[in-house]
């Protein structure tokens, strides 16, 4: 699982009927220190999340294990909403 | 698998149903010398470790099987401590 910031949303009025009623998130990737890191990911929101939240983002064929994913052309999810990262030291 | 090292741990209240009760943590990849490698994940615990201990994982849907028949959304966990690691020099 990766941290990410929500960046923006999605909207497709033509799509795989199986995606029918999920939102869509553009999910930029970010460091455990807050930093930006490269490329970004669209990812099905399962929680609620909203802009400029950190979220986690489960990819790959798990990203169908979230809640309501099942069978669905997925392969990104947001899963959790992130309330606070510590680090060691 | 892979080799890493527990950093940090991240806190959550809105999550998945199926993630209610397991531990997030936050891990470095490490080579078998023990330098660190690529970025940091987040990441489930399937054994209980702690702070700076030294770990491995295992990446992919494979990952969800130790919480089995729970389908946990997971893409990296942590499946097992290391307690010795021997490296054989060259080819």
């Amino acid at each position: 699982m990766i941290l990410g910031r929500v960046v923006g949303t999605i909207v497709a009025t033509r799509k795989d009927p199986r995606l029918d009623g999920f939102k869509l998130l553009i999910v930029k990737p970010v460091a455990p220190d807050g930093k930006d890191e490269s490329g970004y990911v669209i990812a099905v929101d399962t929680v609620s999340a909203g802009a400029k939240e950190t979220v986690i983002v489960v990819s790959g064929s798990s990203a169908r294990m979230a809640d309501g994913c099942k069978d669905k052309p997925v392969d990104a999810s947001i899963v959790g909403i992130v309330d606070t990262v510590s680090l060691n030291k | 698998m892979f080799l890493g090292r527990v950093v940090g741990t991240v806190v959550s209240t809105m999550k998945d149903p199926n993630l209610t009760g397991q531990r997030l943590l936050i891990v470095q990849p490490l080579t078998p010398d023990l330098k660190e490698t690529g970025k940091r994940a987040v990441m489930l615990d399937a054994v209980g470790v702690g702070a700076a201990e030294l770990i491995y994982w295992c990446r992919g849907r494979e990952s969800s099987f130790p919480f089995l028949p729970a389908e946990v959304p997971t893409d990296n966990t942590i499946v097992g401590f290391v307690d010795e690691l021997h490296v054989v020099e060259g080819k």
